[in-house]
């Protein structure tokens, strides 16, 4: 059982997202109810039971980044990569995602593009910023 | 008063890289040289307290599991989700070996072999230089009687709550669990655990190099110390500050630089919130205090768009399992959405507070018994807002009628 998140965990990273097929091998592999699989990786926002793009960005839409204009950020992003949140772009390259915070407050409005943060973000950053992921 | 720094003094001269920049780690030597009912005894007398946001006595807690039969296990909250909050961050990234030390000190205090930080998948960029700074510990012999474990999180406010947290290492969904059993005795697989936040575990080498005696001069009568604030929002310098516990808020606002303040929620989406007027509110546990997360918030903020906001995360991050939380979390937001839509019904307002009263009442954890306390306080400082947007939506409705 305890093993069971990070199997999870893993199929998320090697493969981009959580299949059914996936989900079925490791209910066997546990022996656990595939039910009790799904509900797992569904309770958590960074696994996905549907393929994401090779890049995640989850910009922040609480308070602290609100207050910093997050949403004209959010828009720009949208505007770029023409999607809206929770949808991935037609090549595969960028999956779009509103986040709750991420502890960058300090430098908001931020956001994370896979595991790196970029913060003090405006509407005019983003293009640059996006570019430098393949 | 002006900033007191303990344990950000000095902190980004150390190079996180390298554990010889931290030095030696003298706290935990001295700690081996007590028994571990002394050291409890210590960590008791300096009067250090939870500074994850609920304030529990941590001496108490390791008393608890210490006395408790069965493999002892040392969790640090590294699950830093608190809306605002940023002041673990700052401490992993900067001094990942005082949290070290503070674990080696705890483990030998409980008597537990086995510990795992549980790290927020938000911040897995600190993962690296977390396991480096272990492994650097682990050739210096300093964590040679404890196994330490890094379990990444995978999104999920909740898990920040304890038992939550717990069944998120177990493998499960990041549900809250009841109490009792309280994790001293049945806590991780059923064993005494503790589960202490990184600021926390950040304090004990300090109480332990100093003395209890020294810890507990800093502060107030119920709150010893310092505490790391983390300030965003309306502010000219948004960061971190170490003050004295018990220091004015109105101290904290002229550091960073806030002018134009209408309210301030100090301990995050639940915190409580400040109206400009009491800004001589000491921050401190009996006042104001939660994670140390501090929002500023300026005159052209509005209260019931602010309101509405937190009620969509808090309803959001609900673990669902419990109905309190679940239910009232959505017939908040279906409140407040009707409000900022200008939807508003007169009995708007008495729905919000009858829901806070249950909520507080009945919810099986500290979220949902906490959820109505921005909403409460607003309501007791910032009616008149509320109530303008029912009558607006009163206006708005005769318009169409006609």
């Amino acid at each position: 059982m305890e093993k069971l998140l990070n199997m999870i965990k893993s199929e998320q990273t090697q493969n981009g997202y959580v299949s059914e097929d996936a989900m079925t091998h490791i209910s066997r592999e546990l022996k656990l109810p595939l039910g009790h699989v799904y509900g797992v990786t569904t309770f958590y926002s960074f696994l996905s039971t549907e393929p994401l793009g090779r890049h995640v960005i989850r910009i922040c839409k609480s308070v602290p980044c609100f207050l910093q204009n997050g949403e004209t950020v959010a828009a720009a992003i949208e505007k770029e990569l023409g999607i809206a949140p929770g949808e991935t772009t037609a090549d595969g390259r960028f999956t779009f995602e509103l986040t709750n915070c991420i502890g960058a407050c300090d430098q908001a409005p931020a956001m994370l593009v896979d595991d790196e943060v970029h913060g003090n973000l405006t509407p005019g950053k983003i293009k640059k910023i996006l570019q430098s992921y393949d | 008063m002006p900033e007191k720094k303990i344990l950000t003094d000095k902190i980004e001269k150390i190079d996180p890289g390298r554990i010889g920049s931290y030095g030696v780690f003298k706290a935990l030597k001295k700690a081996i040289g007590m028994s571990p009912e002394e050291v409890i005894a210590e960590v008791k007398a300096s009067g250090l307290r939870g500074r994850g946001g609920a304030g529990f006595p941590c001496g108490a807690k390791w008393e608890m599991a210490q006395k408790a039969k069965g493999d002892k296990i040392l969790i640090c909250n590294a699950d830093e989700g608190e809306v605002g909050t940023f002041k673990d961050r700052y401490l992993l990234t900067h001094n990942p070996y005082l949290l070290l030390e503070g674990m080696a000190i705890a483990a030998y205090a409980i008597e537990a072999k086995k510990a795992y930080i549980y790290l927020r998948a938000e911040y897995r960029y600190l993962l690296d230089g977390l396991l480096n700074a272990i492994s650097q510990a682990e050739e210096k012999g300093y964590l040679k009687d404890l196994d330490i474990t890094i379990q990444e999180g995978a999104g999920a406010y909740i898990c920040g709550e304890e038992s939550a947290l717990m069944n998120s290492i177990e493998g499960k969904r990041g549900e809250s669990r009841f109490k009792p059993p309280f994790p001293t005795q049945a806590g991780l697989f059923k064993q005494p655990t503790i589960i202490n936040n990184v600021e926390t575990l950040s304090n004990v080498p300090f109480i332990m190099n100093k003395g209890a005696k020294w810890y507990s001069k800093l502060g107030t009568e119920q709150s010893k110390g310092t505490k790391i604030f983390c300030v965003s929002g309306d502010v000219e310098n948004p960061g971190v500050y170490e003050l004295e516990l018990g220091t004015s808020l109105k101290e904290l606002m002229d550091l960073a630089g806030a002018t134009d303040i209408k309210m301030v929620q100090v301990g995050g989406s639940v915190g409580s919130i400040i109206p400009s007027d009491n800004l001589h509110t000491p921050l401190a546990y009996e006042t104001a205090l939660g994670s140390g997360a501090v929002m500023v918030f300026n005159s052209t903020r509005d209260v019931v768009d602010f309101a509405y906001r937190t009620i969509a995360f808090l309803n959001e991050e609900s673990c669902g399992k419990c109905t309190p939380c679940r239910e009232g979390t959505e017939v908040m937001l279906e409140v407040l959405g009707r409000l900022v839509n200008g939807e508003g019904m007169e009995e708007d307002l008495d729905i919000l507070e009858n829901l806070g009263t249950v909520m507080k009442d009945a919810a099986l954890c500290g979220l949902g018994q906490t959820v109505p306390v921005p909403i409460m306080d607003t309501l007791k400082y910032f009616r008149k807002e509320y109530e303008n947007r029912i009558s607006q939506s009163v206006l708005l409705r005769s318009l169409k009628a006609v």
